[in-house]
């Protein structure tokens, strides 16, 4: 047998203190720097088994990084990484029992697909047989059965994808961290998969730390969200709370917010009074809607779009322009009768507005 | 492994291939550059200049190169235009074919083209070319035209085609949208191409010596002429020490091109390849057959035949090939012996540039930087140097104490192994280098220790590239002339070359019909070792080209 790791068929549940709480994975004040350039600045985040953690950020973040390094495969300038409150800091790559599918793929040429999905099996000593049988398992859970003998180099991108994480899944990981695994495939075959990645570790139940720029992704996935920027977690939470109260106006940029207002000293913009003193507030998409002239705030339309199937009109008013997506059923009627020029009213509720930090 | 036993393993790394470098290299050139610049070899080289015979002997070494390069360029830019930009069948097969004539021993090719003159009738009479200039220069085109038709063929092929594309659309003719446009990008690697035929064409020595017999010498054939057959150790240290110095020139020339040449490059992959037009692939095949297949079908008709008597294909016979298995006055042993040892030789010369070389690819890629360094540039030497400066440095300083290696007949396929090692590398090193960091973290992540990542990931990628530098290695050695025939001759060392270098080198039917076989056999095992190991080295991901 290799080394003496043990790894279970699926999460691992400790109870820490006699209590009942499950801890799994535990960073605690990352910090990474390369060539003394910070690149994490102080991270904590925990992850619980059985829990789905989805980081969003823009490219160059940190979030590779983080995850890199709970790996094991950067070493910390300061902080931490605990699983099951057992300090990893001493513990190699190869003996700390996570998976990592990477961005894109990193598949051995060398090896065919059984070559592939049966290594992690393989560095620990298991038999031929059993090894047959959990990489036949591995490749049905991700929909690429009888793929066993095939080259690596002959896969379509997807298959190379479905490989990577049968690879991961094959050595029954404790944690599985995903680098923008869906990140080089085109948007189609990205939402299926994604759909389909989902309802796989639910159903496994794994801990899983995902990374993505995607915020549609995030949130098809995610139990709970920290948006990173500039090496730290700027908010974290789960998808509706980080929705509805994003922090940071960065964090709303990521999480796709895109009326966010700057207010002058008395807190006023041309949407009216919507709080006290300077600063930036977010003017929630479902804090808004249109109707005929009258009702509301005086506006103009500047442009009609469908996106992903959902009508959003874009409206002008005074300075500013912000946009509306339209209710189905209810505004869908409204919406086809509306023409970039059309004077139209604004509805802002109240308590649209969530302040937001610089 | 222990912590011992890793600093063990990195020692040895670094150790066995630097002993090898240094005795076997570095120590016997350093005997020649000792000899010939003492107080006596100072004065003869002082005296070199001003002599009529050496000013004529310079003077032909440089002109033939120059004119040779020029040639070859001349000959494959089409082809490689051909292959660059235009698509037809059999276009690998035309690649993989103009490459073979550069991997024939020297000793071979010159066999060959005495055998064409002699067909042709050109052998003497008022149109004589055996022993002239343009007999040399047909032998190197014939050599380098794959060193042309591979390097600028492949920069061509990565250059963009949209620039070309949209000279042609603003208006300008094939012609000018060539000279303004796709020249401009393209003269480096082609400046690049011509400084490696002419390091290649300058220091020739096998094919000068069998086709420009005793009044076309150059400095090359000249050291080997004052070492070997008038044992004039003086005169030939002073040749060698200019030759030396013009080899170093050559190649610090080379690499400012070479650099040049890497900064312009950028590769496009191409969407559409138009076909080759008929005239166009009927001319360049017809050309690069005349020049290539022609010497080599003499060569082989030459090999199956009775001779002049017999006319064209007159008299087919396997009786030159049974002969070499017969003794003959001019050998010590038989052809097919002396094929033998050539076999036995190039399979220790390829395990030893294997073992060398595979090492010093470890330090290259994963050392320490100023180590790394010293054995990129170290190990790449014996390569630059030429075969005559391997074998007069080993003639003259491995004969005497403290290492007097002369007797030992092994020292031939070491002296084939400093040629094989730079081969070796320059296939495994970039093979190292391309490895994927990410496959030895997947590996990592996966539950594989350090030694397993290396086991299962690093050996399993680079064995491939090694087994294809053994390849490159084995062929090295069958053909190599001219390192081989400064060593001391016994029979149970004469190798196939040495041994056709012979028989060539005397008239009559009989033995020319002899040599003919024997360079038809060496140019198959030749061909054949690097044709099967690089396309399946192809076909995994090694990644060098030489």
């Amino acid at each position: 047998m290799g080394p003496t790791r043990v790894r279970a068929g699926g999460p691992v549940n400790r109870p820490v203190d006699g209590g009942t709480a499950p801890v799994g994975l535990e960073v605690q004040g990352l910090s990474v720097a390369f060539d003394g350039v910070p690149v994490l600045a102080g991270v904590d985040l925990t992850v619980a088994p059985g829990e789905l953690v989805v980081l969003l950020g823009p490219s160059g973040c940190g979030k590779s990084t983080l995850l890199r390094t709970v790996a094991g495969l950067e070493q910390p300038v300061a902080g931490g990484v605990w699983w099951g409150g057992v300090d990893l800091a001493r513990v190699p790559t190869h003996e700390r029992g996570f998976g990592l599918v990477f961005q894109d793929h990193a598949l051995f040429g060398h090896r065919d697909v059984a070559g592939n999905v049966d290594f992690g099996l393989r560095v620990v000593g298991m038999s031929p047989d059993q090894r047959a049988h959990r990489v036949a398992r591995a490749l049905a859970l991700v929909g690429l059965d009888g793929f066993e003998g095939r080259r690596v180099d002959t896969l379509s991108g997807g298959e190379a994808q479905r490989v990577a994480l049968a690879r991961s899944l094959a050595a029954a990981p404790r944690l599985l961290m995903l680098d923008e695994p869906l990140g080089s495939l085109d948007r189609s075959l990205r939402e299926r998969l994604t759909a389909e990645l989902g309802a796989l570790l639910r159903r496994l139940g794994l801990a899983a730390l995902h990374v993505t720029h995607d915020h549609d992704e995030a949130f098809a996935l995610a139990d709970r969200i920290a948006v990173m920027g500039g090496g730290r977690i700027d908010r974290i939470g789960t998808p509706d709370e980080v929705w509805a109260d994003p922090g940071t106006v960065h964090a709303a940029r990521c999480l796709g917010h895109e009326n966010l207002v700057v207010l002058d000293a008395d807190g006023e913009c041309a949407l009216g009074r919507l709080g006290s003193g300077s600063g930036t507030v977010l003017v929630r998409a479902d804090g808004l809607s249109v109707g005929p002239v009258g009702g509301g705030l005086d506006a103009i339309v500047a442009s009609v779009a469908r996106r992903a199937g959902r009508l959003v009109v874009t409206v002008v008013v005074g300075d500013l322009s912000v946009r509306v997506p339209l209710v189905d059923g209810h505004d869908a009627g409204v919406g086809s009768t509306l023409r970039p020029g059309n004077r139209v009213g604004l509805v802002v509720a109240a308590g649209a507005a969530v302040r937001l930090v610089d | 492994m222990t912590r011992v036993g890793r600093q063990l393993t990195a020692a040895s790394c670094v150790a066995i291939p630097a002993a090898f470098l240094a005795v076997f290299f570095l120590y016997p050139v350093g005997s020649i550059l000792a000899r010939g610049l003492g107080a006596d070899g100072l004065s003869r080289l002082v005296d070199l200049p001003g002599r009529a015979s050496f000013r004529s002997v310079a003077w032909f070494t440089m002109w033939q190169a120059v004119a040779s390069t020029v040639l070859t360029v001349a000959v494959a830019l089409p082809g490689a235009h051909l292959l660059a930009r235009r698509r037809f069948r059999g276009r690998s097969l035309l690649r993989a074919a103009a490459t073979v004539p550069f991997v024939l021993p020297t000793v071979v090719v010159g066999g060959a083209f005495l055998a064409l003159f002699e067909r042709l009738g050109l052998a003497d009479g008022p149109l004589r070319l055996t022993r002239t200039a343009g007999a040399i220069l047909a032998a190197h085109v014939f050599f380098n035209v794959a060193v042309v038709l591979r390097t600028v063929g492949t920069f061509w092929e990565g250059l963009d085609p949209r620039a070309t594309e949209a000279a042609r659309v603003l208006g300008a003719s094939p012609v000018q949208a060539f000279r303004w446009v796709t020249w401009p990008r393209l003269w480096p690697a082609v400046a690049a191409a011509s400084s490696i035929v002419f390091l290649f064409c300058f220091t020739s020595f096998g094919v000068v010596l069998v086709l420009g017999g005793p009044t076309r010498a150059t400095l090359e054939t000249e050291v080997w002429r004052h070492a070997v057959f008038r044992g004039d150790l003086a005169s030939a240290t002073a040749l060698a020490i200019v030759q030396m110095a013009a080899v170093v020139a050559m190649v610090v020339v080379t690499n400012r091109l070479q650099r040049r040449r890497a900064v312009g490059q950028r590769v496009v992959r191409r969407a559409v390849v138009p076909r080759a037009s008929g005239g166009l692939l009927a001319g360049n095949l017809a050309l690069l057959a005349v020049v290539l297949g022609l010497p080599i079908a003499v060569l082989v008709e030459r090999s199956l035949t009775r001779g002049r008597a017999g006319g064209w294909w007159g008299g087919l016979t396997l009786d030159h090939y049974a002969a070499l298995a017969d003794r003959v006055t001019l050998l010590p042993v038989s052809a097919l012996e002396a094929l033998g040892n050539s076999l036995v030789f190039a399979v220790v010369a390829a395990g030893l540039a294997v073992l060398v070389g595979g090492l010093a690819s470890v330090v290259v890629v994963h050392g320490r930087s100023a180590v790394s360094r010293a054995f990129d540039l170290g190990m790449m030497l014996p390569l630059g140097a030429s075969a005559v400066t391997v074998g007069f440095g080993m003639l003259i300083a491995l004969d005497e104490p403290p290492l007097d290696l002369r007797s030992s007949r092994w020292l031939v396929p070491v002296a084939h192994a400093l040629v094989g090692v730079p081969f070796v590398m320059r296939i495994v090193v970039p093979t190292l280098r391309g490895i994927d960091v990410r496959l030895r973290e997947a590996a990592a992540v996966l539950g594989a220790a350090p030694a397993r990542v290396r086991r299962e990931i690093d050996l399993p990628i680079a064995a491939r590239a090694l087994a294809v530098g053994a390849g490159f290695s084995f062929a090295v050695s069958l053909g190599e002339f001219g390192a081989t025939s400064f060593l001391p001759r016994h029979p149970d060392r004469l190798t196939a070359p040495l041994a056709l270098f012979r028989l060539l080198s005397q008239p009559g039917d009989a033995l020319r019909g002899q040599a003919m076989a024997l360079a038809v056999l060496l140019m198959v095992a030749t061909a054949l070792s690097v044709l099967v190991i690089e396309g399946w080295g192809r076909r995994g991901s090694v990644r060098g080209d030489l």
